[in-house]
């Protein structure tokens, strides 16, 4: 029954980029790889640094809350299967999800590097959040760059931001929308990288950025696996996760990976349907190609021009992935599956219903995923879930999805506006 | 140390004349293909020694806004990466020497060494590759290899002394500094940023040097023309076709901005 604790020396856990398998990598510009070579070794040294990581530990106890604690989810189980659902409450962190371990960690290595200011990119906003209040903590000067699309649909979270002491720019470029974003930081950070840190918001980007961004998420499956252990006795059979990125779904996954019986399973956003070309699923419905200085499952057309996404949730919105996940679907070890709007906005209406927890839309994907789970696996199964954030910031979306606003309006429209929003 | 290369001869050959060569850029597809292909004639008819034919990208991190805008409104027009070879093979039935400038997925997704042979079946020298380093570059280099391309890689000033060797190393044809931290785009000043890089980067090769971001006037043109190999320019051609109000007056401000810039260029060592 109990878990082995010693891993095996030829671990998956050991691999440290810059490649994962045939994915990973550094398509960047010259001017950035001596940026990207220091922060490589600045990061080394700063984890094995007993100061920086005891410095970094005290901010997860005191500012952020950690360790998030597991929720069993009774209620919504009983959708499952039967199986015991576990939830990982990443979205009691401060700032509302898993951003702020990532972010905390970045805003620590900058000051490391004795560099004063800090950009982001933000699709819905919780990454620019995030960052503008890691900023705020450790005196930092704060650019959050968000396609202009997004900022008109998250204006509360652009308010947030500028609360917090950050300067937000609207991205007028392309489609106006987080892979606008992206690029915008970039030029940004190619233009001023002497004092400037680049703090990209998930497991994308180039080396280091993929290996960096896991290890600072690292901590939710290392907290997870002990916890089920404790509680249960046993691993949980699967552990489930949404995937934009993926950020959260390798923070939760990493500390399985060597775990040969447990299951690893990241959702996808499926958006109407991976079949109507309207999603953002990049592993289900995507080519191996290269994004954002990385080599990865990438949305694109036949001459390799990137293809918009679309998703109902902002933060899944993206048509990249993490290349550790592109490697893992690649060597079987973790299964990607879509979850349409439909789909998770249903989940997310079970989850208020019988838990009283509004869950975050992207975390609605990996609740979808987890009534599935446990219906394959039944009255037995164990299922971990990473319930990445919490709702607050969705209320309006879930709102005029489920007709609930006086005059709001309905549900099509909701759709028609990330049409508008992803068309070019 | 360098190969005979065809970019090679031509750089040689304006260092003979005591004289820095005239690299323009434009993005093919913009305002049209057709267009594009007559804008890529009209830079060799005003006297670009090179032509980097730009193929258009959906997400050109390295690039400012015109150019962002120009590759945008090709995208939408349809513009194809194949586009790209019509507008080679236009430069060099106009007696320039092609090369084309990409980002790199565009490349693995039509196929690295069917882009290759493409590319060499059009008349093209080589590729520019801003996001492909050369650490990243074996199978490219493998393609370049077998059809006799030539293999242009950028230093920045940021680059170490070790990889300005290690990168200088994979070039063939010329080494293209990017001679500001940044993106493309027209600059008030050059700056000395630039002469730095250059002599950093000639310290260790015997390859010519071009410099590129920034030049946008005659007078640039001559004061990079004292440092450099070859002086590059793209912005400021893009935003001349762009303003123009018809196809004929754009073609003929193209030439006699690429007229102006080679007169600069030719300044430059007496200055």
């Amino acid at each position: 029954m109990s878990a082995p604790t010693d891993l095996p020396v030829q671990a998956l856990t050991a691999h440290r980029g810059p490649y994962f398998g045939r994915f990973g990598g550094r398509f960047v510009p010259e001017a950035l790889v001596a940026a990207l070579d220091e922060l490589d070794r600045e990061f080394t040294a700063a984890m094995a640094d007993p100061a920086f990581t005891a410095e970094l530990d005290h901010l997860h106890r005191t500012y952020s809350g950690r360790p998030s604690i597991l929720t069993e989810a009774k209620r919504f189980a009983a959708h499952a299967g039967g199986a015991r659902v576990l939830l990982k409450r990443e979205d009691l962190n401060h700032t509302g999800s898993h951003k702020i371990n990532n972010v905390l960690g970045q805003a620590l290595l900058t000051k490391r590097m004795g560099k004063k200011r800090v950009i982001a990119e933000t699709g819905a906003g919780q990454h620019g959040v995030a960052t503008a209040t890691a900023a705020a903590l450790l005196d930092l000067d704060c650019v959050i760059y968000m396609g202009e699309e997004d900022t008109r649909r998250q204006s509360l979270n652009v308010a947030r931001m500028k609360l917090l002491g950050a300067e937000v720019i609207p991205v007028t470029a392309g489609s106006r929308t987080l892979k606008d974003a992206i690029n915008e930081a970039m030029r940004d950070w190619v233009t001023n990288v002497a004092d400037t840190h680049y703090l990209l918001g998930t497991v994308a980007g180039p080396h280091p950025f993929p290996t960096m961004v896991r290890d600072f998420h690292r901590i939710i499956g290392v907290e997870a696996r002990q916890q089920v252990l404790d509680l249960v006795g046993r691993l949980p059979d699967v552990v489930v996760a949404c995937v934009g990125g993926g950020s959260n779904a390798i923070g939760i996954f990493h500390a399985f990976l060597d775990d040969a019986g447990v299951a690893l399973l990241g959702l996808e956003a499926g958006g109407d349907g991976v079949d109507t070309g309207r999603h953002a699923s990049s592993i289900t419905g995507g080519l191996p190609g290269v994004l954002h200085g990385n080599r990865t499952f990438v949305l694109q057309d036949e001459d390799g021009q990137t293809v918009e996404s679309h998703s109902i949730s902002a933060g899944l919105d993206y048509p990249g992935v993490g290349p550790e996940h592109s490697w893992l679907h690649e060597i079987g070890r973790a299964t990607y599956e879509p979850v349409t709007d439909a789909e998770a906005m249903e989940a997310f209406r079970l989850l208020c219903r019988t838990e009283g927890i509004i869950p975050a839309i992207e975390s609605a994907h990996a609740l979808a995923g987890a009534l599935r789970a446990g219906q394959r696996l039944g009255p037995d199964g164990i299922v971990l879930v990473n319930l990445s954030g919490r709702g607050d910031k969705d209320v309006d979306t879930a709102a005029r999805w489920f007709g609930l606003v006086p005059d709001a309006e309905q549900t099509p429209a909701v759709t028609a506006e990330g049409t508008e929003a992803g068309d070019r | 140390m360098s190969a005979h290369t065809r970019v090679g001869d031509v750089l040689a050959d304006a260092r003979a004349e005591g004289r820095a060569a005239l690299v323009a850029y434009l993005p093919v597809g913009f305002p049209t293909v057709d267009d594009s292909v007559a804008a890529c004639r009209a830079l060799v008819e005003g006297g670009a020694d090179i032509v980097e034919v730009g193929v258009p990208y959906s997400d050109p991190l390295m690039d400012g806004p015109v150019i962002q805008h120009a590759v945008e409104a090709a995208l939408e027009r349809g513009a194809r990466p194949r586009d790209a070879f019509l507008a080679v093979r236009a430069v060099a039935d106009a007696g320039a020497v092609p090369l084309v400038m990409t980002y790199w997925n565009l490349v693995d997704r039509y196929g690295v060494e069917r882009f290759a042979a493409d590319l060499a079946d059009a008349g093209g020298a080589g590729l520019i590759t801003p996001d492909l380093i050369p650490d990243e570059a074996d199978e490219w280099f493998a393609a370049a290899d077998k059809h006799d391309l030539d293999k242009v890689f950028l230093v920045a000033p940021s680059s170490t002394d070790e990889r300005l060797v290690s990168t200088v190393r994979a070039c063939r044809g010329f080494v293209y500094a990017a001679s500001t931290m940044g993106v493309t785009g027209t600059r008030g000043t050059v700056g000395n940023a630039a002469e730095a890089l250059v002599a950093r980067t000639k310290a260790v090769t015997d390859l010519p040097v071009c410099v590129g971001l920034g030049v946008s006037n005659r007078a640039q043109a001559a004061e990079v023309a004292a440092f450099a190999d070859g002086v590059i320019v793209g912005s400021a051609f893009v935003k001349v076709l762009a303003d123009a109000p018809d196809r004929e007056s754009g073609l003929d401000a193209l030439r006699a901005l690429a007229a102006d810039l080679a007169a600069g260029v030719r300044e430059g060592r007496t200055a």
